[in-house]
């Protein structure tokens, strides 16, 4: 299915938000996520199953003023 | 020293952690300055890169508090989630409060700060909004939760310094409990010593360090120049007055 992560079309045949990432090799990094606009905290991304069209944000910490 | 929702910070000084030549200027920065807190975002990680670690690592290191921002967001919507991404990310519920009204000059939306103010506490948030100096959207900050106020000085990265001293003043004056701390606007260390000569807290700089020609001796200049001005305030300035008072004893002048 095809599901959009941080702006960019993706091909997964993933079925959960913390399979995803272990396929993005981000299964052990440092990063917050939402889909669909929503936060998805870190305990919930196995149980968070993925759709298509799904919109996938994938953040880690960055300067800031 | 400031205190925020019940935390001493060691520094009168904040300081961005955006902009800089290079991590070790960065470093540089915070170790000479003394400042007790650092803001930071949070960001898509590019092209599959490690940047987002390294900074956090670099983080880490520097021993300050950390303030995530929602820096970029124009809908309490999009701030909500984004602080809720940051209180995971840096483990912190802390969270200066951008939302931002005006693309041009990034001035703040006051009706959106509100909203996402009162929803950001209701989720147990502590929150530092990045306001402006109005006078009732302070007061109406501060009804919904907020315990600490950041007006701006002037347009983010504008260098400008204070716009609207007046503003500022009946800020501390109408608050005198609440932590107030300049975030945004300010270019130069002597706009920071007014800030603290007014009775403020604490200032917040990022650009007029990172954008020097000397990074680490400009943070260093700000920390002095805070510190100077937190000194007078505590020393009772004198009343300034139209006509002039000579300072040496008229008594005593030789007749000639």
């Amino acid at each position: 299915m095809k599901i959009i992560v941080n702006g960019k079309e993706v091909e997964t045949n993933k079925k959960t938000l913390a399979e995803l990432l272990d396929e993005l090799g981000q299964g052990n990094s440092r990063v917050a996520t939402a889909v669909n606009e929503a936060f998805v905290p870190a305990k919930a991304r196995m149980t968070q199953n993925l759709f298509t069209g799904d919109r996938i944000e994938i953040v880690t910490p960055r300067q800031g003023g | 020293m400031p205190v925020f929702y019940g935390t001493e910070v060691s520094s009168q000084l904040m300081l961005g952690t955006a902009q800089y030549p290079s991590p070790a200027i960065l470093a540089e920065a915070f170790r000479r300055s003394g400042a007790g807190i650092a803001t930071v975002s949070v960001r898509r990680e590019a092209g599959g890169g490690r940047a987002g670690q390294d900074f956090w690592t670099l983080i880490k290191d520097l021993g300050v508090i950390v303030l995530p921002n929602t820096a970029g967001c124009h809908s309490v919507r999009e701030a909500f989630t984004t602080a809720q991404m940051a209180r995971e990310l840096f483990d912190t519920d802390w969270i200066k409060l951008e939302v931002i009204g005006n693309a041009d000059n990034l001035q703040p939306d006051p009706f959106g700060l509100v909203e996402a103010s009162r929803r950001l506490v209701d989720d147990g948030f502590r929150v530092f909004p990045y306001c402006t100096d109005d006078l009732v959207l302070c007061e109406t900050l501060l009804t919904v939760g907020c315990q600490v106020l950041m007006p701006w000085g002037a347009p983010i990265g504008s260098g400008m310094g204070l716009n609207n001293p007046y503003g500022l003043r009946a800020l501390r004056q109408n608050f005198p409990e609440i932590p107030l701390v300049v975030d945004a606007g300010l270019g130069l260390p002597s706009q920071a010593a007014r800030v603290m000569e007014m009775g403020y807290d604490s200032v917040l700089v990022n650009t007029a360090v990172a954008k020097a020609g000397d990074p680490a001796a400009m943070a260093e200049s700000f920390a002095k120049a805070v510190e100077a001005g937190a000194i007078a305030y505590g020393a009772d300035p004198m009343e300034p007055r139209d006509m002039a008072s000579p300072s040496t004893p008229v008594l005593g002048k030789a007749f000639l």
